[in-house]
């Protein structure tokens, strides 16, 4: 099976975040950056159906020149191939970044042969649109499910599993088909040394796509108000029982 | 016209859908027009959406709309914006509101603006202040489009009902689908919960990295049950295997607002605490004085766990006892 596995490139999760001066992007000088979350289970749950599948997995992103790191540490851990759409570093509008992926896509497929499975995040960690996979689904006329955290692929079909709060719904999609996934789906491979050598010998493959543009425009980024909090120390357990009956959670 | 989406899970209608439909109506209100509600499937709850102030309620239904097909949804409810026109259409954040409004926005060629916190409208474009980083980040955009297609924030807002409530008109609507429209449909549905979840739990008692094994769980799950509660957890926790991921609470596990939220050796990484900063109580218990959650807590025990929760849960049963 030919996998695809879209990914962003952010910051680490729980960096601290800080805003460049014009406040329309994060200083990045002092940040590491990561494959968002959601994303680094797709490219684990892309290899684990090519492995069992004997299968290939390619690995795309949209981004700066440096996300070509976040190519590579997908690569580190059993991705085969590398697509980068180069930006200029602002993040694009999520049509903008829908319209590039699908177009790439089109691009990819039309010489290399079609995709069995796009897979993407649910959302990305920072700018959070819920919508890039399902706009690329759209436009390559495909059927999408989002948030999924099971997938048991067969040669034409996958069955998917997505949580609810009260259990988990099953949807069966046949191929080719995208899929958006969320973390918990499985746990990340941490990269072996061989992967990391391996890694660095597949070339990247640049693919220019144009700005679409929306009528979604970023102004800038602002901090929440601070939440002043005065925490009140309690002293033991009978002080914290004590609250507990105030708020009216523990009856007598 | 300002038109919300209900999204349900079968008949149950998602809790924070009203939150949308408060902070549609304060839209609406603004702009001197009216509320209208949408709902797809069978048996919509039309006395208790109408205590929100909507006019009239757009019920769309289909022979082939009897569990939930995303994109089906999409398309529906695109051909009633279609034909209604609203300035709006707003959907809660949760999973579903967000998946049908994407496909929406794909539908359409529109843009979708996610996770909402405030709108203020213009003549053209209007201002919106969204949130990025699971909230721990505020971007504020311009959107221009035809039809505003936007998501709010779960629990940004608290529900409230009108002032004045309105005997909501229902109005039928029959979307017309084809086989592409229903291939992602829901075949089957597990359940593995009954009665209280994560998501809804009035009290939750979680555990981080401090709580150490699966096993230091377990006096955390001898306080939830005590509370009427739920156990979760950190980030850290699932990746280390202690938990299912189901349990996780954050931003990228269950975004949870409870009436008491219990942390439990849980530093406070910012992926955390937009996950539970909506909770209207929070206690930490910590043995650092410093760590993040502490300090914004609004009561803190300082302590190791693994003495504090078992003496709380000695506490509890010794006043019943001594009832």
């Amino acid at each position: 099976m030919r996998v695809l596995v879209c990914v962003k490139r952010v910051p680490a999760p729980g960096a601290r975040i800080v805003l460049s001066e014009d406040a329309r992007s994060i200083d990045t000088s002092l940040l590491s950056f990561a494959v968002s979350p959601h994303e680094e289970c797709a490219v684990e749950e892309g290899v684990r159906i090519a492995e069992a599948t004997t299968g290939s997995v390619t690995v795309l992103t949209l981004g700066p020149p440096e996300a070509e790191e976040q190519l590579r540490s997908a690569l580190a851990v059993g991705a085969h191939e590398a697509v980068l759409i180069p930006t200029e570093g602002e993040d694009w509008d999520p049509i903008s970044t829908a319209s590039a992926i699908a177009d790439a896509i089109a691009g990819l497929e039309s010489s290399d042969g079609g995709f069995d499975l796009v897979l993407f995040g649910n959302e990305s960690a920072d700018s959070g649109g819920y919508q890039v996979g399902i706009r690329v689904a759209h436009t390559l006329g495909r059927p999408v499910v989002a948030g999924i955290k099971g997938i048991d692929a067969s040669d034409d079909e996958v069955e998917l599993r997505r949580d609810t709060t009260t259990g988990s719904e099953v949807y069966r999609l046949p191929l080719p088909a995208v899929v958006t996934v969320k973390e918990g789906i499985n746990l990340p491979r941490y990269p072996t040394l061989k992967g990391r050598l391996n890694a660095k010998k597949v070339e990247v493959k640049r693919v220019i796509e144009a700005r679409a543009g929306s009528g979604q425009t970023m102004v800038r980024l602002k901090t929440p108000a601070q939440e002043v909090s005065e925490t009140t120390i309690l002293e033991d357990a009978s002080a914290v029982v004590d609250l507990l009956e105030e708020l009216q959670v523990v009856g007598r | 016209m300002i038109l919300v989406l209900v999204t349900h899970d079968g008949s149950a209608v998602e809790e924070t859908v009203f939150q949308a439909l408060t902070f549609a109506r304060d839209l609406a209100s603004g702009l001197d027009t009216d509320l209208h509600a949408a709902w797809v499937g069978e048996t919509p709850d039309v006395e208790r959406l109408g205590l929100y102030g909507i006019a009239s309620l757009h019920h769309i239904s289909h022979g082939d709309l009897d569990d939930y097909a995303p994109q089906a949804w999409g398309e529906a409810l695109s051909q009633l914006v279609t034909g209604l026109s609203p300035e709006a259409v707003v959907a809660i954040g949760s999973d579903r509101g967000n998946e049908v409004m994407a496909h929406v926005g794909a539908i359409l060629g529109e843009p979708m603006v996610a996770n909402v916190r405030e709108v203020t409208p213009g003549d053209g474009a209007w201002e919106i202040t969204r949130t990025r980083w699971g909230g721990s980040l505020l971007e504020e955009t311009t959107l221009e489009a035809g039809v505003k297609l936007m998501t709010l924030t779960e629990h940004a807002i608290e529900a409230a009902a009108a002032a004045t409530p309105i005997e909501a008109s229902m109005v039928p609507f029959s979307p017309d689908l084809d086989d592409a429209d229903l291939v992602a449909k829901v075949v089957d549905r597990v359940t593995t919960s009954g009665g209280i979840t994560l998501a809804t739990a009035p009290v939750v008692v979680s555990g981080g990295r401090g709580v150490g094994s699966p096993e230091g769980f377990e006096p955390l799950e001898d306080l939830a049950a005590l509370l009427g509660g739920v156990v979760g957890c950190s980030r850290v926790v699932t990746n280390n295997g202690w938990r299912p991921h189901s349990d996780q609470v954050g931003q990228t596990g269950t975004v949870v607002a409870p009436d008491l939220y219990i942390a439990c050796g849980i530093s406070g990484a910012i992926q955390h605490w937009v996950g539970m900063m909506a909770s209207k109580t929070i206690l930490a218990i910590n043995t650092d004085a410093e760590a993040p959650m502490v300090t914004k807590a609004d009561y803190a025990v300082l302590g190791d766990l693994k003495d504090v929760v078992p003496a709380i849960v000695a506490e509890i049963e010794k006043r019943r006892g001594g009832d």
